[in-house]
């Protein structure tokens, strides 16, 4: 049944035309954010620098809504080493920190990078990222997630990636569906898989090498998995019936996913090494979107089994199933975030479709939107965002918001509607 | 003795004459029979070939009424199934059938029961809600539709189910007049 294609060159292609890229504009950030200025990064190396170092790193400050960099055109000076700083120049403009940097190509790229404190005058922090000129956008995000780090405590989601499906529509036929990979700032958009039939409910695997996805290309829904790096995949259910969800253990040996070969929807566990396949649940009623706890010791899924959909939690050990969630008529689609407790969620209220965020330790339930068709949300590596899909007139657009609703932004394509987008997990260093 | 002996043949070649002449009238009336015999039955042969041909015919004549019959049926069957429609609808969140849709479906059914066609049923759903819910939605109302087709006397094995969730709408718009016409089932 497995069976492999390699689809050529298709992941290869870096594609730069309009369709699918995502433009950020942050539509509300937090009320006091903290100034900083990225100075130009040096570029010590033949010819110029394959990208704005220091400006990637500004953007990516500025898209988390925390902070508020400071303008190139106000810098009263442009140090790239310790001793070319006057701090007097920064107090005169308004500015807590200072990053300055300094790039350097031998066989690989290397970003020698500090962070200062011009109210007291200091380095508060040195460090340095090393990667391929190819992904020097990703060195950047890099130097962005460092400085986030030390600033807030939280471990920065910059250099991360995220899938997303965009559609055409076609009023006079069938639309057109892409499956795409980007930077999280929606830079390098790459399609992975394209074509007339549906695309469904993309997931990455836990080490960010491969994704897992439902395609209609055989005129019914099918279960694939595929390697980013070389396009190539394999086919791991064709039920009769639904295929549907699939989501990788945080171990990576199995996939939770839903076939409704048996009758109705259930939850399956799929081993993928030896192409096992067990039942969790055997229920008439629709059991769906599995998510895996980070522990991988159980899983959290939608069921109507009460009459309405809520948020129902699997334990693997036992095989014990209790319902999670019990504010309103509808929660659905949850997704887990690293720390095991926060989960995003959609949940309806006045007939409206929101983000919501449920504690399982307080139980409490907190609304994050206030637009009325959200869906999808996935939740940043680092925990700090979700990032989701709304609509917007006839388009679907994505949109990011904080777990603690402080900061929100969106990321409207220039054409076509964008959907069902899913954060990849912290990346290893390229 | 010789006349007596040629009287004596003359006798004995009258004798066999009459003889031959009496025996060649026997046989001719026998063969006058036996041709009458065999015309009688080559006559009754016809007459019941003549009967087995009309009757044939009218088998034929009517085999050929019944077939246009059930083709006159088949097209009026068609022509239910078709002002019927081939899109069933449903309310918000529910697979169940409305009457119309029942109403609907049991015109297909009877064309069903007709013929010895298959039939594929794509369930959808309107926008709201969750995508993955969504599939299951479609196609928990894709089964009631096949569902209601087998209690209605339909085999299963000519009914194939498959869902598109909220992915193939026939309507774009966000708003009641826009989801009515998404929530379907089409039979194909």
């Amino acid at each position: 049944m497995a069976q492999r294609i390699t689809l050529l060159l298709l992941s290869l292609i870096y594609s730069s035309l309009a369709w699918g890229q995502l433009e950020i504009q942050v539509t509300r950030g937090i009320d006091n954010p903290t100034s900083i200025a990225i100075a130009p990064f040096a570029w010590d190396g033949l010819g110029t620098s394959p990208v704005d170092f220091a400006q990637i790193v500004d953007s990516d400050l500025a898209r988390s809504g925390q902070f508020s960099p400071v303008s190139r055109r106000d810098m009263l000076s442009l140090p790239t080493s310790k001793a070319d700083i006057f701090y007097r120049d920064w107090r005169a403009i308004a500015t807590r920190y200072l990053v300055i940097g300094r790039v350097s190509k031998g066989t690989q790229l290397r970003v020698d990078f500090a962070l200062h404190d011009v109210e007291r005058g200091i380095e508060l922090f040195s460090g340095q990222v090393v990667g391929s000129e190819s992904e020097a956008r990703m060195v950047a995000h890099g130097v962005a997630d460092a400085i986030y780090e030390k600033l807030t405590g939280i471990p920065g989601a910059f250099a991360t990636r995220l899938i997303y499906v965009s559609v055409t529509r076609n009023p006079e036929g069938k639309d057109f569906y892409r499956l795409t990979v980007a930077d999280a700032d929606g830079r390098r958009p790459i399609v992975l898989l394209e074509g007339r039939d549906p695309i469904l409910a993309p997931s990455w695997s836990p080490d960010g090498k491969e994704v897992a996805y439902v395609s209609f290309e055989s005129s019914r829904p099918a279960i694939y998995r595929q390697v980013l790096a070389t396009g190539e995949r394999e086919q791991l259910t064709n039920f009769q019936g639904l295929n549907n969800s699939p989501v990788w253990s945080p171990d990576g040996r199995f996939m939770a996913l839903v076939l409704s070969k048996d009758g109705s929807p259930d939850i399956y566990l799929l081993d993928l090494e030896t192409k096992a396949l067990t039942r969790l649940t055997r229920h008439y009623a629709i059991d769906t979107e599995p998510t895996w706890m980070p522990d991988g010791k159980s899983l959290l899924f939608t069921s109507d089994r009460g009459g309405r959909p809520q948020i129902y939690r699997y334990e693997l050990a036992t095989g014990k199933i209790e319902r999670v969630t019990f504010e309103g008529r509808y929660n659905a689609r949850a997704r887990v975030a690293e720390d095991g407790r926060n989960v995003a969620l959609v949940h309806q209220r006045d007939g409206r479709f929101h983000i919501a965020v449920f504690d399982l330790v307080t139980e409490r339930l907190t609304v994050l939107t206030e637009t009325s068709l959200d869906e999808s949300p996935s939740i940043a590596p680092n925990g700090s965002l979700v990032i989701y899909a709304t609509k917007r007139g006839e388009r679907s657009v994505l949109g990011a918001v904080a777990v603690d609703g402080g900061v929100k932004f969106s990321l409207p394509a220039r054409s076509g509607s964008v959907q069902e987008p899913a954060w990849s997990p912290m990346l290893p260093q390229q | 003795m010789t006349t007596k002996n040629t009287l004596g043949k003359a006798a004995a070649v009258v004798l066999m004459a009459a003889l031959v002449s009496a025996c060649s009238s026997n046989a001719a009336k026998e063969e006058a029979a036996a041709q009458a015999v065999a015309e009688r039955a080559a006559a009754e042969q016809a007459a019941a070939a003549e009967a087995a041909a009309a009757e044939q015919r009218a088998i034929e004549k009517e085999k050929a009424m019944m077939m246009a019959e059930k083709r006159e049926e088949k097209r009026r069957l068609m022509d239910a199934a078709s002002a019927a429609g081939s899109v069933f609808y449903f309310d918000y969140d529910s697979s169940s059938l409305s009457d119309d849709a029942s109403a609907a479906i049991d015109a297909h059914v009877a064309l069903m029961m007709a013929d010895s066609g298959n039939v594929r049923l794509e369930g959808h759903t309107d926008e709201r809600g969750t995508r993955e819910y969504n599939l299951a939605l479609g196609e928990r109302r894709a089964n009631a539709v096949r569902d209601y087709m087998v209690a209605s006397g339909v085999p299963a094995y000519r009914i194939e189910t498959i869902s598109y969730g909220e992915e193939n709408p026939v309507a774009y718009g966000s708003g009641e007049s826009s989801w009515m016409k998404n929530r379907r089932v089409e039979i194909k």
